[in-house]
């Protein structure tokens, strides 16, 4: 009776739906409601073998992303350039819609989190921009609790989204609009910052901010990297933990790059309960930028970096050999709870076939590469 | 004046003779109108639905078994209000490839078995973590990882064995002071009797609180605590009744001493059940110490059920059966216990045995009752509770010996 009672106060205020996804996700319906593990296509460099081989690490069946609204391959590509004008004095204006509500995501197959999100993704948009742009955020609150949008950036005062500055918290059902100038270029973010903290930010309310440099960056294969965990139970520790919300996704189904060429990661960190977090590349280096504010590594030739929460960065590697390469935290225990992925390494001939068999087209290759918002202006 | 009631009651006799196809319609009446508040508030809610909690999810994890290397068996009954899906299994917070027959949905009051494919190390601990598709989680504990032992033969001797030195033989030792005891004057076998007494006492409260551990691991809809006490109530009532059924004056002190090898025999029996369930669980490093404790901690029930019998000479025959009713459960509960435990049998086992044990305290006393009321003292004195005292402190202090 205790324990019922427990259970039932720690209970969520929310009714679930679509357990048929979660069910149909795992085969239910078609064995007749028995269920198999479907084991992972073994990859020669996953490592996701038991010691023995008889069983496997990791989480079964897949989650419905159309259900969910998105799919953390995509959030890999997708930036919000926001709708670009020209003020009349010669200034780039950027201006973005975030409307925060409540919404149920599946996080692991099967597994359901009553999210608080921006636009309804967990991470929220990844906003876009140049570095010197003046940026206008339309922010609408349709969620159940008071929310704001607090930059890791510089701005005056009243724009920084905290309680007691400029309109404080917004409540739900009003509006307000950030305004400031993007700078300083680099891999930054954006989070709620109403009180308590900690809630709101394990509950969603968090997503990436690019500024590029003026003078740009070397082309490359881009791809946001947001760094987070799931506290499905509310008990201060995570669950699920996974890059782009969704844990063990890109083990299941591995980001295409090709050979040889250069690819960069905008790595934030926003994981909640754990002092940090880590990120670790498999049989090749890289060139780290930390907060990526400048345009030299501060750290050469690492194959790992440690954030704290909030802390960001800037990846770049190339792999010279094809191949599946594994990435993941380099805290075992959140590898094994969902924070781990691979790497598809291919040919350029290979790329298409890469890129059909995680169920990707040329628009995901051309947002990968036609990211940057300096390249896009001078297109 | 007679007549007068009989007028009354011959009156009423028509509404008492309702019980033709008309009298059965009319109780009814009250089950069909059920049916229909129920329908109503199954389809419409009742107008209650602004009421309606957020869903409640509860499952309890009934047994972890480790039926060969890298494989591991969890039982798992929904003891929650409606059905729980359980998508991912964690296990020592890796999530974990996993088969669930028959579904890994389960309806409530339902069961499943969940085979998870694990490397896990023996005589080391491990942690089975289910979530649902809320994500609430479920724990459950391998204390120290241990093969679970197939029902072989090696086993099957192994456990008889065990059953057998911590059942049989200590009860059979006490009974050998059958021939000592007889020697006795009736006042010190009074002291015996008391020394029973207070032995029963120690084994109905250890049984008692052994039963509320079992009870208290139960799926909530068991109600475990109740269901304890209830069932130790029913059979002491029943006991009690059986007893009486003959006129006279109560049983023959081999009967007394034939319930109290029962009563011995079900407390055995649970002791048994947690040995051989412990030892399933890997819980339990069953040394010799444990077994020679238990050894020492048991020989006084001998001393019990022999006492009733010292003025008769019941036989060698009689002697066995007593031996083998009170130790002999000891073995058939080592063997459930390692092979088949179920927590719901051992928790009713073990209530049968505090109602068992209730009534021989009964018995036995009356046999001092009896005893005094010939002797023409009171059965309460000095002698007696220094018999009772006896026990209790002989069954506590040899307890040191198997409680860690």
């Amino acid at each position: 009776m205790r324990k019922t009672i427990q259970n039932f106060f720690s209970r969520r205020n929310f009714l679930r739906a679509g357990i048929g996804s979660a069910t149909s996700a795992l085969g239910l319906s078609a064995l007749g409601g028995s269920i198999q593990a479907q084991a992972q296509p073994p990859t020669p460099d996953s490592g996701a073998h038991a010691g023995h081989g008889e069983g496997l690490m990791g989480l079964v069946g897949e989650v419905d992303h159309a259900g969910n609204g998105f799919d953390p391959l995509e959030l890999l590509v997708d930036w919000d350039f926001g709708k670009v004008s020209t003020l009349s004095n010669g200034q780039t204006l950027r201006e973005y819609e975030i409307l925060a509500f409540d919404k149920e995501i599946e996080i692991a197959p099967g597994i359901f989190f009553p999210a608080w999100t921006y636009n309804g993704t967990v991470p929220g948009p990844s906003l876009r921009c140049t570095e010197g742009d003046r940026l206008k955020i339309h922010f609408i609150n349709a969620g159940s609790h008071p929310h704001t949008l607090h930059f890791h950036g510089i701005h005056p005062h009243e724009m920084d989204g905290v309680p007691g500055a400029g309109p404080g918290e917004i409540n739900p059902g009003q509006v307000f609009t950030y305004e400031f100038d993007a700078e300083p270029f680099g891999c930054h973010l954006y989070h709620c910052h109403a009180i308590p903290l900690k809630r709101h930010i394990h509950k969603g309310l968090y997503g990436a901010f690019v500024v590029d440099p003026k003078a740009g960056r070397e082309p490359a294969r881009e791809f946001m990297m947001m760094m987070n965990g799931f506290d499905t139970n509310f008990d201060g520790e995570n669950e699920i933990y996974a890059v782009n919300s969704v844990g063990h996704e890109y083990a299941r189904r591995p980001i295409p790059i090709q050979v040889g060429e250069l690819v960069r990661i905008y790595l934030i960190n926003i994981t909640e309960f754990d002092p940090i977090n880590s990120f670790h590349l498999h049989a090749e280096f890289f060139n780290y930028y930390d907060h990526g504010t400048t345009l030299e590594p501060t750290l050469r030739t690492v194959d790992t970096i440690m954030q704290c929460q909030a802390q960001r960065g800037i990846l770049e590697f190339r792999y010279r050999w094809p191949g599946q390469y594994m990435f993941h935290a380099h805290q075992s225990e959140f590898v094994e709870l969902g924070w781990m992925g691979h790497f598809n390494a291919v040919q350029p001939e290979d790329f298409p076939a890469a890129l059909e068999a995680v169920g990707l087209d040329g628009e995901w290759d051309r947002k990968a590469t036609q990211s940057n918002t300096v390249a896009q202006k001078g297109a | 004046m007679t007549t007068e009631p009989q007028s009354s009651q011959s009156s009423g006799k028509p509404t008492g003779k309702l019980t033709g196809g008309v009298g059965w319609l009319l109780a009814l009446v009250p089950l069909l109108l059920l049916g229909v508040v129920l329908a109503y508030l199954v389809a419409t809610g009742g107008g209650l639905s602004e009421l309606a909690g957020p869903p409640v999810e509860q499952v309890t994890i009934q047994r972890i078994t480790l039926p060969a290397p890298g494989e591991i068996r969890v039982e798992v009954v929904n003891d929650g209000p409606q059905a729980v899906t359980i998508p991912q299994v964690l296990v020592d917070d890796a999530y974990w490839h996993f088969s669930a027959e028959p579904s890994n949905t389960i309806p409530r009051l339902g069961r499943a078995v969940f085979t998870i494919l694990y490397p896990w190390v023996a005589e080391e601990t491990h942690v089975v973590r289910l979530i649902t598709s809320l994500g609430v989680t479920f724990d459950g504990e391998i204390a120290v990882a241990v093969e679970t032992p197939a029902p072989s033969f090696f086993f099957f001797a192994r456990f008889g064995l065990l059953g057998f030195y911590v059942g049989v033989i200590p009860v059979l030792l006490g009974m050998l002071w059958y021939p000592f005891m007889r020697r006795l004057s009736g006042q010190v076998m009074d002291f015996i009797l008391s020394l029973t007494i207070g032995l029963l006492v120690f084994l109905a409260v250890g049984t008692w609180l052994d039963a509320l551990e079992f009870a208290a691991e139960l799926p909530a809809f068991w109600q475990g605590g109740p269901l304890v006490f209830f069932v130790a109530l029913v059979t002491l009532g029943v006991l009690l009744a059986v007893g009486n059924r003959g006129k006279g004056s109560g049983r023959s002190p081999l009967q007394v001493s034939y319930l109290i090898a029962l009563g011995i025999g079900l407390h055995n029996l649970g002791e048994g059940l947690a040995i051989g369930a412990a030892y399933s669980a890997g819980e339990a490093a069953l040394g010799a110490f444990l077994v020679l404790g238990f050894t020492l901690h048991n020989i006084t029930e001998g001393v019990g059920i022999a006492a009733p019998i010292v003025r008769k000479s019941p036989g060698l025959g009689n002697f066995a059966l007593l031996v083998l009713l009170a130790g002999g459960p000891a073995m058939l509960g080592t063997w459930i216990g390692g092979f088949a435990f179920n927590p719901v049998w051992a928790t009713l086992f073990l209530a049968v045995g505090i109602g068992a044990i209730l009534q021989v305290v009964w018995e036995v006393g009356k046999l001092l009752g009896k005893s005094g009321e010939q002797a023409a003292r009171s059965a309460i004195n000095w002698m007696n509770l220094g018999g009772l005292t006896a026990g209790l402190m002989i069954m506590y202090f040899t307890a040191f010996l198997v409680k860690f």
